[in-house]
């Protein structure tokens, strides 16, 4: 012990992540600068690239929708001291959810369609998580273990579906047949317009936004108002202790993870029927991983996760900018994520605690 | 640090003024805005045997800690036979001569007595010399000072009253003139405590200087020469033992008058409300924890179960509270209950008419990092009066419910939002004593109702359960201290290695008669 003192904690949520990503983008900047580049003119071209327009915008929302589902997904799952590692296989098998509601009925509108595979995603999703649910909850099999082993899984399962399943016949591209016509989903541009906002219409952010805006509402609820967020939060915050109080690990575990990995699924309504409108081998694109880093820094509340989100969103897309004007390698994106993450996941305490130094130095006077 | 002064010294005490053992003066210290300790004198002679009491968070700890260098003093100096001594770490304090014997041994389970003495004092690369050594050394201090224990002895296969020796032993060994006890009696039987208190005199009649922290007054009375007494960071007084009482000490150490004894009517059995039949458990490892246990509890009584901590108690209360299966038949107020597979849950318990306040109220009872109005919820989450509609809890009755429960059991600060860990042991404790017995449950059963409690809310605590039972309640209470037990219990059983070995009624009884069941000795 030393002097340290706990922050308060508004302070612990802005200040800290915040301070984080300070770290994180200068020392990216010192990187950029010994590959000799200018990290000034670099960032400029992030933010521009990434917010500077609303076709900037565009792109950033749509891979924040994306953050969103997964990150509350691991978010739920670490509420009940569970690692949900497996959002890219649930994700992926939500799209197949998707794909498969959308190819096997003639639907009438887009709207009944989209509200159908936004349930059959969820379910795929869920589904795919229940089993290593069943397995920690029952047998003790870290969900850690079997998660990443069911994320290998839905890889391979997806690419046999393609293959040899899904794949219209004379194609030979594994994916699946685009959808009809009608499925398309409203782009944000064309939900903006009737406001009177002017919005591009050449990126695919749609509708699919909402329905993650929701889902954090809906997370916050389930989480902070309901029972069965109350038995979430005690068991994972001391399992002996809702033992005790009469919870049941094996239920608890079950349903958290049903809910993550539902969660997880619904992300795939945004890139499979929102972007693509086909069933793409890879079309995760690693979302299920970037939820991991999303949900600890966004402190596993939804509000907290929907700034994530978007942060990493202006990453991905201010990232893709970068790449396509500069020299510098589309990898020293990652290196710019993964130092986010590092310093923002991983490293918490190397700010929390001057942090919190700091806060006992300014604070004392008035403590006592 | 030269150990022939010492030795040089008159044993007895002399009148004229000879130069303490250890001297402090002016001792500060500061965690953020909480002043640990302040401005802490302290002396104590060489040759005696110095008590240390205080509620918890009075400073105890701290100022330990601070003599033996795991913390540094903002202010003040520490002497050591007249010397000013810097004890920068605990090398320096084991250098300066200061041994410690904590509350939990810091003992390598499987390595022998000898492995255990050297450790960290080993002579060169190769061990046999040391152990060589360490063999004679071992022989003269049990010689001289009552302390047996085969050298040979694997460690963990000694009962805690002999793992304790070897902590003293590790100390003594490396010279200590000083030594340190922090509550060493909390894990021992009547007759190893008494054994202790024999090697302690020992040790004082021999030169050495003992310091005892405890928080029980009977043994500050019994063995102590000098007692200083902390409160809130500061040392309110130091007195000689012979000259003060139990009564005068509480209240130096609460800064109030408080109650020792616990007032009760006679109780008034009724029928049975918790009948338990032939309970037996087997533990993952193969090791029986229960052989057939069985008794009947009345309301309208408490029932104590005495023992050494260890001895299947625990276990016996997490049967009862229906979460560790077991062989047997149970049954609350008539009606047998489940005691493995489905039923055999908190909550089928709760329903039954059983609360339970556990003896681990830090993993158990409470969830340190939830507020005290989620804490109040934790086994009653189903309960209709914290339900908004079929879909939300009411949190905010659930607060206002928190706060009230606040006020009525004295929990301070009376903050409902304040996460569990921000509260005292005592307050935590009447959080979940509150919750358990605000809903008068047909039977309560308490496990080590005031560990770790401080006075002043051990004396609330006790009031409440008798309370309880005079309403009609039916009380099990667990505990290792046979203090609480012979005070509070209306019949007391003893529990040794899983078996109940004797039944009293709490006026036949004494500490003696209690002991030589606890060890085994029926």
């Amino acid at each position: 012990m030393s002097a340290r003192r706990p922050l308060p904690p508004l302070l612990d949520a802005l200040v800290v992540p915040l301070a984080s990503l300070v770290i994180a983008f200068a020392i990216s900047g010192l990187v950029i600068l010994a590959i000799g580049e200018d990290p000034v003119a670099a960032m400029k071209l992030m933010v521009e690239g990434a917010l500077g327009s609303t076709y900037g915008w565009g792109y950033t929302l749509y891979y924040a929708t994306n953050f969103m589902f997964t990150g509350l997904a691991v978010a739920v799952a670490f509420h009940a001291g569970l690692f949900n590692i497996g959002g890219e296989g649930q994700a992926t098998l939500g799209g197949l959810g998707v794909a498969l509601v959308c190819l096997m009925l003639p639907w009438p509108h887009w709207s009944v369609a989209f509200l159908a595979a936004t349930v059959s995603a969820a379910a795929f999703g869920a589904a795919w998580a229940a089993l290593p649910a069943w397995l920690q909850a029952r047998r003790g099999s870290h969900i850690v273990i079997t998660t990443i082993m069911f994320n290998f899984i839905a890889a391979s399962l997806l690419n046999y579906l393609l293959s040899n399943v899904l794949r219209p016949a004379g194609s030979m591209d594994p994916a699946s047949a685009r959808f009809a016509e009608g499925l398309q989903l409203p782009r944000l541009g064309a939900v903006l317009e009737p406001l009177g906002i002017a919005f591009s219409d050449r990126t695919p952010a749609n509708v699919t936004l909402f329905v993650a805006i929701l889902a954090g509402v809906a997370v916050w609820a389930l989480i902070w108002r309901t029972r069965i967020g109350y038995q979430i939060r005690a068991f994972g915050k001391s399992e002996r202790a809702a033992v005790y109080a009469g919870i049941s690990p094996v239920r608890v575990t079950i349903i958290a993870m049903l809910i993550s990995g539902a969660l997880a699924g619904m992300m795939a309504v945004n890139t499979v029927m929102g972007e693509a409108q086909r069933l793409l081998l890879n079309s995760v694109e690693g979302a299920g991983f970037i939820g991991i880093a999303v949900a600890l820094m966004g402190r596993s509340h939804p509000a907290g996760v929907a700034l994530a989100a978007l942060l990493f969103g202006f990453l991905y897309q201010g990232g893709a900018e970068l790449a396509l004007w500069t020299k510098i390698p589309r990898e020293l994106i990652t290196v710019i994520q993964a130092l986010v993450i590092l310093f923002t996941g991983a490293l918490d305490n190397m700010v929390r605690m001057p942090a919190e130094w700091l806060w006992a130095r300014i604070s004392g006077g008035r403590g006592r | 640090m030269s150990r022939e002064n010492h030795s040089g010294q008159p044993a007895t005490a002399a009148p004229l003024p000879q130069v303490p053992a250890i001297e402090l003066r002016g001792i500060s210290k500061a965690f953020g805005p909480v002043q640990a300790n302040r401005d802490i004198d302290l002396s104590v002679a060489r040759g005696t045997i110095h008590g240390i009491v205080g509620e918890n968070g009075a400073g105890k700890s701290t100022l330990m800690s601070i003599l033996y260098g795991f913390y540094r003093a903002d202010r003040g100096e520490i002497l050591i036979s007249g010397a000013r001594a810097e004890i920068a770490d605990s090398r320096a304090a084991i250098r300066a001569g200061i041994g410690m014997v904590f509350q939990h041994f810091k003992l390598v389970p499987n390595f022998t007595v000898l492995e255990n003495v050297i450790l960290g004092a080993e002579e060169g690369a190769r061990l046999a010399p040391s152990l060589a050594r360490a063999r004679a050394e071992l022989g003269r201090l049990a010689r001289d000072y009552e302390l047996e224990v085969d050298p040979d002895a694997v460690v963990e296969t000694l009962s805690v009253g002999h793992q304790q020796r070897v902590e003293i032993l590790k100390a003594l060994y490396r010279q200590a003139d000083i030594l340190i006890l922090d509550e060493p009696t909390g894990v021992l039987t009547p007759a190893e405590a008494d054994h202790l208190f024999r090697i302690l005199k020992g040790l004082a009649r021999q030169g050495k200087t003992v310091i005892l922290i405890t928080h029980k007054l009977r043994e500050i009375m019994e063995v102590t020469e000098r007692v200083s007494v902390m409160r809130r960071g500061e040392m309110v007084a130091t007195l000689t033992t012979a000259e003060t009482s139990p009564e005068k000490i509480a209240e130096l150490m609460v800064g109030r008058k408080v109650l020792l004894r616990v007032e009760k009517a006679p109780a008034r059995p009724g029928a049975v409300a918790l009948a338990a039949e032939g309970l037996q458990v087997v533990d993952p490892g193969g090791v029986e924890r229960l052989r057939g246990v069985s008794f009947a509890l009345r309301a309208g009584e408490i029932l104590g179960i005495a023992g050494v901590a260890g001895n299947g108690q625990s276990e016996l209360l997490e049967v009862l509270a229906g979460i560790r299966p077991a062989e047997g038949r149970l049954s609350i107020a008539g009606a047998p209950v489940a005691l493995g597979g489905p039923g055999a849950d908190g909550q089928a318990r709760r329903a039954a008419g059983l609360a339970h306040v556990p003896e681990d109220r830090q993993n158990l009872g409470l969830i340190m990092d939830f507020a005290a109005w989620e804490n109040v919820a934790l086994g009653y989450h189903h309960a209709a009066e914290y339900q908004a509609n079929a879909l939300f809890m009411a949190n905010g009755a659930l607060r206002a419910d928190t706060a009230d429960k606040m006020a009525r059991f004295d929990v301070r600060p009376p903050n409902p939002d304040l996460p569990a860990r921000a509260f005292s042991g005592g307050n935590q404790q009447k959080i979940v004593v509150a919750r358990e017995i605000d809903r008068a449950p047909k039977v309560l059963i308490v496990g080590q109702p005031t560990r770790g409690v401080d006075i002043g809310a051990i004396e609330f605590i006790h009031q409440r359960i008798v309370a309880l039972r005079d309403a009609g309640s039916a009380i099990l209470l667990v505990s290792v201290e046979l203090d609480e037990i012979l005070s509070l219990a209306d019949r007391i059983l003893v529990m040794f290695d899983g078996r109940i070995m004797g039944e009293r009624a709490a006026g036949a009884t004494d500490e003696r008669d209690l002991g030589l069941m606890m060890a085994g000795v029926a």
